[in-house]
């Protein structure tokens, strides 16, 4: 057992402790290519007959790319034509020391089956294992322990081929040194860019190359625009000595020579530096991690409330317009100075392959060209590619390489094309990947994991869940609402007690911990809703078939929370959590229809009562609610009346809330809450819960200046006082005051966050002036809600645990994962109703309407349309005759503005109040439009 | 700047041994005349040294004298240079003196003191080098000392720890995989009748987990069963050549 290795000691010296480690050779590791007859492996993975076609190599290959190559030229490694590499130990380790993504991004391909990656462990193996010698770097020790490697499977193929046929391997490296050193060795080394050039089967890879070293000398003329970042050593002795600061760079998006860089202290406290001016953001790029340097005292700057985009032609590193808008920023007033620094060093780069469209150049022959990133945040990338021609209109992704300091521009390489901007679908897609929803349909290792159909309830189960078919139970849903996962029942009890219940789908009977399934949707986290779509984070025979809770008379499975409600001189409420039950839904009805049973007297049977039971006691439940200062805040939600055939919007409304909305919601507060309590109770340690932290007070700093601008008080002390101060704010005569002001108030809010139980202190939930809360109601479309399920199911012993389920590093790993998910679906949610407004101005021409300044900048205002929940940037122009204050009652005329493609907006142009050189005369208007008249 | 890949994907760990392989075992037995019996082990960069003498008469308070069987006396130590950093207390410490017990509890469970009423038996191991498992590498090598005393013991007692990564145990951990993080834990074993002599884990693991930590722990304690046994008979080999001269 112990026999075939031999033994060899590996130091390292790391500071003064002297680490002695043991380091086995192995000769039981197989080279794994299909071709060879001396290795037992069980399956190779190395194709017999590895064909690339190839200028270069005529005869079979298999490829071996050193550190570097791998890093850089990641994208070509992905394409489908390169197939039949070797990974080496050496390469792979490094890789993950120096790039996490890229790390993953290699393992993935490894996983691959297509791609026929094999990964050698040489520095195990017996024969290509090397000891690092005196005084050599352990950069050229792997570079050595690479060429070691690539030999022995030279001489290794050659002597273990059974017919001879001349496979070989082919080192790619880009090092000069390494690759001399190889050919002295009588090894077939090409830099990577000779290799894939000399592809026959797909030329248009050589377009993805990332630029290497020497290229990007030529493409930037000599002069250095940027100081010089320092080295990581003394970025760290720095940190340590407090003259820089440690953080994540945040660029604006309004203004491109503008960022801040979120410090993170010790424990709660964070700061936040300002950056201004280009050199001073020095090659920063939105998220990185980066050193500042705060700028003395006297150098501080207030963020300016200009906005300004980069745009128009290359500035060919002439830094003289730049200089001319930094100006601009600087004349910001005196009053309200921040910390202000600057970069001096990228700790980590986050860079990730982002979408945008081509601005072609205007030298037609001119290979180089700006691409302009569909986030703002990101600068605007130079690449090159022969097809431009044929890129321009698209929306394509484009990776970057690199930034070096006397370009104006960082410097990256064409990824792929996603279709013709403007395209629904396309924008979709680009929608989807900018904010890493993962959409691509599900596995088949995925679908293997769902029941078979058709599914009907097993006798085992039935005999272990209690029968509840007696009960009337229906469901409230919005209108069209396929993935139904609540529904309620009320009844009176026999003593003259009320009995409420809440059924939420089982959704964790169907989805076990730990298979293909469940993993897949513990990494979406959340299924997302774009307008007229639906990304699902569990398949659809799942989400709305098997377990939702529609009336189609098919058993399902339930949860239940009940709960006794004590009538007399107290309210009380009791929960309690019966054994899962199965139940034959109703009715499923929408909040309409149940609103109508409601209030239609005649109606006297089950299913109304029971409704009317809920309704009653849901107000009662609000009314607590509210006494214990639970905030309602408003925000405009938009809802698209779609054509059912083109998808194209038609109209828009916002959402109208009814009361039974708010009946269904109060119960499912309460499920929330009483389940949150219980499964904390019964695990402290590893509970999910989801929190939301107050506020700080500077984040109520626009509340208070828009409140007294009506000399309205708002009290934020407590969410108590802000809940009434918000109830008594009230202007004569201007009704949409109060909304307006809701508005303001949710824009103060802290984000809620899931977390675990043992990993945190604090449980509060502002918003809902609740001590603890979680997510149990919807499993369907939450993956939190599926671990609350879990938890559930073993607190009252009707499953069993599992290891990940107890671990609270594990829990709060997941839970980091899901707040991501949740902010990102927010996101994409916003932009793609962003999108589909444009879509539906676009239809419908000019508009004029009326609107409240939200906010007052420097050189615009923002203005909400109610009517739409649309918000916009007022015109860009400066207002100095007049002054605008919030909510000033404005009127505008709505256009769309596709003159940027990829940035279409809303423009809005203001014909009220006149000013003159800024207002416009009030535009016709197609009269189909104008039924449009405020009346709120 | 990622911690170490305990296991890699093409089931590796650190130093290139697969998940269920142990380490390197190398001993000798009969280092010391003067004592009864002592061995010397080597479990890769492990290494211990094992020391018994009796049975003999109890020595100090006579209070803990047995009527029906021998008192067995364990003393654990680690030398000032056997780890990375020099140790300030080579013995004494908490984590010595539980280590003692167990080792204590080990032996009384394995040794058959029955026979020997009245008197004590002391057992020292020091470990020299300390690179992981040094609850097991002590056993180890006192299982081999007693054995060398003469002694007689219901069987070999056979001790590993078993690591838990990615849902997979793995056997006989190096001081780098037992500081990565891993719930471990010690199992001794009399590997014939299969009985557990000594089970220590202060680590918390789900207990679907156990049993397949556990099994994979018994199955290394054979394995270190085999090595141990064929060092037994090559020292008996030796010695019977010596005598026969
Ligand atoms: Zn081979």
């Amino acid at each position: 057992m112990l026999k075939s290795k031999t033994f060899v000691k590996k130091t390292r010296s790391g500071g003064v402790v002297k680490i002695v480690r043991e380091h086995y050779l192995r000769d039981d590791i197989w080279c794994g290519s299909e071709n060879c007859t001396e290795c037992k492996q069980e399956s190779a993975v190395l194709q017999r007959d590895a064909c690339i076609e190839s200028n270069l190599c005529s005869y079979p290959h298999y490829l071996i790319p050193d550190t570097n190559v791998l890093l850089q030229q990641i994208d070509v490694l992905e394409d489908p034509v390169i197939r039949n590499v070797i990974i080496l130990q050496t390469v792979l380790q490094e890789v993950r020391h120096r790039s996490a993504p890229v790390y993953k991004r290699v393992k993935d391909m490894i996983h691959e089956k297509e791609k026929h990656f094999y990964t050698f462990t040489n520095e195990h193996h017996r024969e290509t294992f090397i000891e690092r010698e005196p005084g050599e770097s352990a950069n050229d020790c792997n570079d050595r322990a690479i060429r070691v490697a690539a030999k022995w499977y030279s001489q290794h193929l050659m002597k273990s081929q059974s017919d001879g046929d001349g496979l070989r391997v082919v080192l790619l490296t880009n090092d000069q040194g390494n690759k001399q050193k190889a050919e002295e060795s009588s090894l077939l080394v090409y830099k990577c860019e000779e290799y894939i050039k000399s592809l026959i089967a797909n030329p248009e890879l050589v377009d993805r190359l990332a630029l290497s070293n020497d290229d990007k000398n030529e493409i930037s003329s000599s002069k250095v625009l940027f100081p010089e970042h320092l080295p990581l050593s003394k970025i760290q002795a720095g940190i340590k000595s407090g003259c820089f600061l440690q953080g994540t760079f945040r660029a604006s998006r309004d203004n491109y020579l503008e960022a801040t860089v979120f410090v993170q202290g010790e424990g709660e406290d964070s700061t936040e530096v300002l950056i201004q001016g280009l050199q001073n953001l020095n090659r920063a790029v939105n998220q990185d991690v980066v050193a500042v340097q705060l700028l003395p005292q006297s150098q501080w700057v207030a963020p300016s409330s200009v906005v300004l985009q980069d745009e128009g032609t290359a500035k060919d590193d002439s830094a003289e317009e730049e200089e001319e808008e930094e100006e601009k920023l600087k004349i910001s007033a005196e009053v309200a100075r921040k910390p202000t620094g600057k970069v001096v060093g990228i700790i980590k780069r986050n860079w990730r392959p982002f979408c945008g469209m081509l601005n072609v150049s205007q030298i037609k022959e001119s290979t180089r060209h700006l691409f302009t990133p569909a986030d703002r945040r990101i600068p605007r990338i130079r690449i090159e590619t022969r097809q431009a021609s044929a890129l321009v209109g698209q929306r394509i992704m484009v990776a970057i390489d690199g930034w070096p300091k006397y370009s104006r521009y960082p410097n990256g390489h064409f990824v792929r094309s996603l279709g013709s901007a403007g395209d629904k679908d396309t924008e979709q897609e680009v929608l989807l990947l900018e904010h890493d929803v993962p959409h691509q349909p599900f596995s088949q290792a995925v679908l293997s994991f769902l029941p078979k159909m058709p599914w009907s309830i097993t006798p085992e189960d039935m005999a272990k869940r209690e029968d509840l078919r007696r009960l009337t139970v229906c469901s409230v849903d919005p209108p069209g609402c396929t993935d139904i996962d609540d529904a309620l029942h009320c009844r009176q009890l026999d003593n003259g007690n009320l009995e409420v219940g809440v059924h939420i789908a089982d959704v964790s009977h169907f989805i076990r911990p730990g298979n293909a399934l469940d993993k897949e949707a513990a990494n979406r986290g959340t299924t997302v809703y774009l307008c007229g779509k639906r990304i699902d984070m569990v398949p659809e025979l799942l989400s709305s078939n098997l377990c939702s809770l529609r009336s189609d008379y098919i058993l399902k499975l339930y949860f239940r929370g009940s709960w006794l409600l004590f009538h007399g001189f107290n309210f009380l409420l009791l929960p309690f959590f019966p054994s899962p039950p199965y139940v034959l839904v109703q009715a499923s009805l929408t909040y309409a229809e149940a609103q109508m049973r409601i209030d239609d007297a005649t109606k006297n049977d089950d299913i109304t009562e029971s409704l009317r039971g809920l309704n009653k006691l849901a107000k009662i439940l609000k009314r607590q609610r509210i006494k214990k200062g639970a905030l309602t805040l408003s925000s405009l939600e938009v809802r698209f009346h779609v054509d059912s055939e083109t998808h194209d919007p038609i109209d828009l409304q916002t959402k109208e809330l009814m009361e039974t909305n708010s009946m269904v919601e109060e119960f499912m507060l309460l499920a929330n809450i009483s389940v949150a309590q219980k499964i904390y109770d019964e695990f402290p340690d590893c509970a999910m819960l989801r929190k939301h932290p107050a506020p700080p007070p500077s984040n109520y700093e626009i509340l208070h200046k828009a409140s007294k601008s009506k000399n309205v008080a708002i009290h934020t002390d407590s969410a108590k006082a802000l809940a009434d101060s918000l109830d008594m704010a009230k202007v004569d005569c201007f009704p949409y005051f109060n909304t307006l002001l809701r508005i303001l108030a949710t824009r103060c809010m802290m984000q809620a966050v899931y977390f675990c139980s043992g990993m945190d202190s604090d449980f509060h939930h502002y918003g809902l002036a609740s001590p603890i809360y979680t997510h149990f109601t919807s499993p369907i479309r939450r993956y939190a809600d599926i671990i609350v399920h879990r938890l559930l199911a073993v607190a009252i012993g009707a499953d069993t645990t599992y290891p990940d389920l107890m671990d609270k590093h594990k829990q709060s790993a997941l839970s980091n994962n899901l707040n991501y998910r949740h902010k990102m679906s927010q996101y994409a949610q916003r932009a793609s109703v962003a999108f589909h407004t444009q879509l539906f101005f676009k239809s419908k021409g000019i508009l004029n309407e009326e609107g409240f300044v939200l906010f007052v900048r420097k050189n615009a205002i923002i203005v909400l349309i109610p009517k739409f929940g649309l918000e916009g940037t007022g015109p860009t122009l400066k207002v100095e005759q007049h002054t605008f204050s919030i909510f000033d009652k404005v009127k505008v005329t709505i256009s769309l503005d596709d003159s940027n493609i990829q940035h279409q907006k809303i423009r809005m142009a203001l014909t009220h109040p006149v000013i003159l050189g800024v207002s416009v005369p009030t535009p016709d208007v197609e009269p189909q439009a104008k039924k449009s008249k405020l009346d709120r | 700047m990622a911690g170490l890949e305990l296991l890699s994907d093409q089931g590796y760990r650190i130093d290139g041994r697969k998940a269920t392989e142990l380490r390197k075992v190398q001993a000798r037995m009969g280092v010391f005349a003067q004592a009864d019996g002592s061995a010397y082990l080597e479990q890769g960069n492990t290494k211990a040294l094992a020391v018994v003498y009796g049975p003999h008469e109890m020595r100090g308070s006579r209070s803990r004298t047995r009527h029906d069987r021998a008192v067995i006396n364990c003393q654990y130590s680690m030398a000032t240079f056997s780890t990375a950093e020099r140790k300030r207390r080579p013995h004494g410490d908490r984590k010595s003196t539980e280590m003692s017990l167990h080792l204590k509890q080990t032996f009384e469970a394995a040794i058959m003191t029955q026979l020997y009423p009245r008197s004590q038996i002391d057992i020292y191991v020091k470990i020299l080098q300390s690179d992981g498992g040094n609850y097991s590498v002590c056993v180890n090598a006192a299982t081999l000392a007693v054995i060398d005393a003469g002694i007689p013991m219901r069987d070999y007692v056979c001790a590993c720890t078993v690591g838990f990564v990615d849902e997979s145990p793995l056997a006989d951990l190096c001081y780098a995989e037992e500081s990565g993080g891993v719930s471990s834990l010690a199992l001794a074993l009399l590997p014939r009748s299969g009985q557990i002599a000594l089970l220590q884990m202060d680590a918390r693991l789900h207990q679907d987990n156990l049993d397949s930590m556990i099994e994979a722990a018994m199955t290394a304690c054979k394995g270190v069963s085999k090595v141990l046994d064929e060092v037994v008979r090559q020292h008996l080999q030796e010695v019977s050549v010596l005598s026969r001269e």
